[in-house]
C-alpha cells in the first residue's frame, strides 16, 4: 500500500493531478492511501517550487503541472 | 489525454523524434496556409451566410469570422513553441542563476527570466518561497513576480501579429523596465518584516529542494508543449471566444472615431481609468487582445490600451489573494500600488511616443 500525496493549493491542476492518480491506480488495480495537502505552510516544507506536486512514501517525485500519464503509470 | 502514443503503458517513452518532427511541419504547413488565407475564409462564410458587407451586422460578424480562427490559431502556435522553450526554463534552474548578489544586471536578468519561466498563479507562492529560501534577495524575487505574469508571451506574439513588431517589441521592453524598476523599488523600502512570520522562518531555515530532475529528451518535450496546448487553450477558449464576441461588437455598431473622444490621446485621464478598470477584470491576454483591437479601429490610443491591457494580466485578484498567505497586507498592497504607476507611466509615455 502507497502513501500518495499530492500538494497543491486545490487549482484546477492539482484536482486533475489526483483525478488522473485515481485512474491510473484503479486501471493497474494498486492499492493507495491517498492524501490532499493544501495547507501552503506543509506544502512548503517538501521544498517544492511549482504546484501541483506529489509525494510518494516521503519522496517528492513530481513538481509544477499535470504530470503525463506514462510518468504516473510509472509510480505503481 | 488517452490518444498520445506515449499515454501507452506498453512502451513508456519511446514516442520517435521521426514522428514528432513530420507531424511538427505537416502541421506548420497546414498553419501558415490556414493563416494567410483568414480573409478570404472569412469573406466567403460571410457571402455563405448572405449578409451585404457594410451594414452593421455583416462587419461584426466579419470580425468574428475572421479573428476567432486568427486568435486560436496564434494561441495554439504560441502555446506550443513556449511550451518546448519553458522545459529548458524550470523554476529550480532560473533560481540558481538568481540566487547571490543584489546587482543592477540580476535586476534585469529577472525580469527576462520572469518573461519565460513557466509560471501559474497557483505556484505564486511556492517560487516566491523557493526563491527567497534559497538565498534570492527580495527585490529580485518580487522582480520576477511582477515580470511574469505582465511580460505574457501570448501578448507579445498577439500584438505583433495585430499592429506589428515595433508595438510588441515596446509593450516587451517596456514590461521589462517597470518589473526592474518595482524590485528596486521595493527592496529600498526594506520589506522583509512585511513577510508573514511562518514564511521568514523558512527562510531561515534550509528545506531547500532534492528533487533530482533529469535533462528530458526532445520528444518528452514535444509531450510537454503538446500536452500545455491542450491544457491551456481548452482552459482558455471561453474567455477568448467573448473577447472576439466583443470585440466584434464594438467593431460593427460603435461610430468610428467614437473612441478617440474617450479613449484618444488627448484625454489624459483615460489612462489611469482604464488602468482602475483592468486591475479587477479577470481574464487573459488571448481574451483581452480582441478588444484592444477593436477599440484600436475606433481611434482609441494605444498607450491607453496597453495599460488596459497590462493591468488586466498583471495585476490579478486571485493571485493577490493567494499571495496574502505569505506577503502581508502592506507589501501586496505597495507591490500592486507599484505596479499599477509603472503601467499608468508607460501608457502615458507610449501615447507620447507613438
Amino acid at each position: 500500500m502507497k502513501n500518495v500525496k499530492v500538494l497543491g493549493t486545490g487549482c484546477a491542476n492539482c484536482r486533475n493531478t489526483i483525478k488522473l492518480i485515481e485512474e491510473v491506480a484503479a486501471a493497474k488495480g494498486a492499492q493507495l492511501a491517498l492524501e490532499k495537502v493544501e495547507d501552503l505552510q506543509q506544502i512548503m516544507t517538501y521544498g517544492i517550487m511549482a504546484t501541483p506536486g506529489v509525494v510518494i512514501d516521503g519522496t517528492v517525485v513530481h513538481a509544477g503541472g499535470i504530470p503525463a500519464r506514462n510518468k504516473v503509470e510509472s509510480w505503481f | 489525454m488517452s490518444s498520445i502514443p506515449a499515454s501507452q503503458p506498453s512502451q513508456p517513452s519511446t514516442p520517435g523524434l521521426g514522428r514528432w518532427v513530420v507531424t511538427i511541419l505537416v502541421a506548420a504547413i497546414a498553419w501558415v496556409a490556414a493563416y494567410t488565407h483568414l480573409t478570404d475564409i472569412a469573406d466567403a462564410l460571410v457571402r455563405l451566410i448572405g449578409l451585404e458587407r457594410g451594414t452593421h451586422t455583416a462587419e461584426a460578424v466579419h470580425f468574428f469570422l475572421y479573428d476567432t480562427p486568427k486568435v486560436l490559431l496564434l494561441l495554439i502556435a504560441v502555446v506550443f513553441v513556449m511550451g518546448v522553450v519553458h522545459t529548458f526554463f524550470t523554476p529550480e534552474r532560473t533560481r540558481s542563476l538568481l540566487a547571490g548578489r543584489a546587482a543592477i544586471f540580476n535586476y534585469l536578468l529577472a525580469a527576462l527570466l520572469g518573461a519565460v519561466t513557466p509560471f501559474c498563479s497557483c505556484s505564486a507562492v511556492p517560487l516566491f518561497i523557493g526563491f527567497l529560501s534559497a538565498g534570492v534577495p527580495l527585490g529580485i524575487t518580487l522582480t520576477f513576480l511582477v515580470a511574469a505574469p505582465m511580460i505574457d508571451q501570448i501578448a507579445v506574439v498577439m500584438l505583433a501579429a495585430m499592429f506589428g513588431w515595433k508595438i510588441a517589441a515596446l509593450y516587451f521592453g517596456f514590461g521589462i523596465v517597470v518589473a526592474m524598476i518595482a524590485g528596486l523599488v521595493l527592496t529600498r523600502m526594506n520589506l522583509e518584516d512585511h513577510l508573514e512570520d511562518w514564511v521568514r522562518n523558512i527562510q531561515r531555515g534550509v528545506g531547500a529542494a532534492s528533487t533530482t530532475q533529469t535533462q528530458p529528451s526532445w520528444p518528452d518535450r514535444f509531450d510537454g508543449a503538446w500536452a500545455s496546448v491542450k491544457e491551456i487553450v481548452g482552459r482558455v477558449w471561453p474567455y477568448v471566444m467573448v473577447g472576439i464576441a466583443i470585440g466584434a461588437g464594438i467593431h460593427g455598431y460603435v461610430p468610428a472615431d467614437f473612441m478617440a473622444q474617450i479613449m484618444g490621446k488627448d484625454a489624459w485621464w483615460a489612462v489611469p481609468v482604464s488602468v482602475g478598470i483592468g486591475v479587477p477584470m479577470y481574464t487573459n491576454t488571448a481574451g483581452v487582445i480582441p478588444i484592444v483591437e477593436a477599440l484600436y479601429g475606433k481611434g482609441a490610443a494605444m498607450g491607453t490600451l496597453l495599460a488596459f491591457m497590462m493591468s488586466v494580466v498583471a495585476l490579478s485578484l486571485p493571485e493577490m489573494i493567494i499571495l496574502r498567505k505569505a506577503l502581508k497586507l502592506k507589501l501586496i498592497a505597495i507591490y500592486a500600488s507599484i505596479v499599477a504607476t509603472g503601467i499608468i507611466l508607460v501608457g502615458y509615455l507610449f501615447n507620447m511616443i507613438l
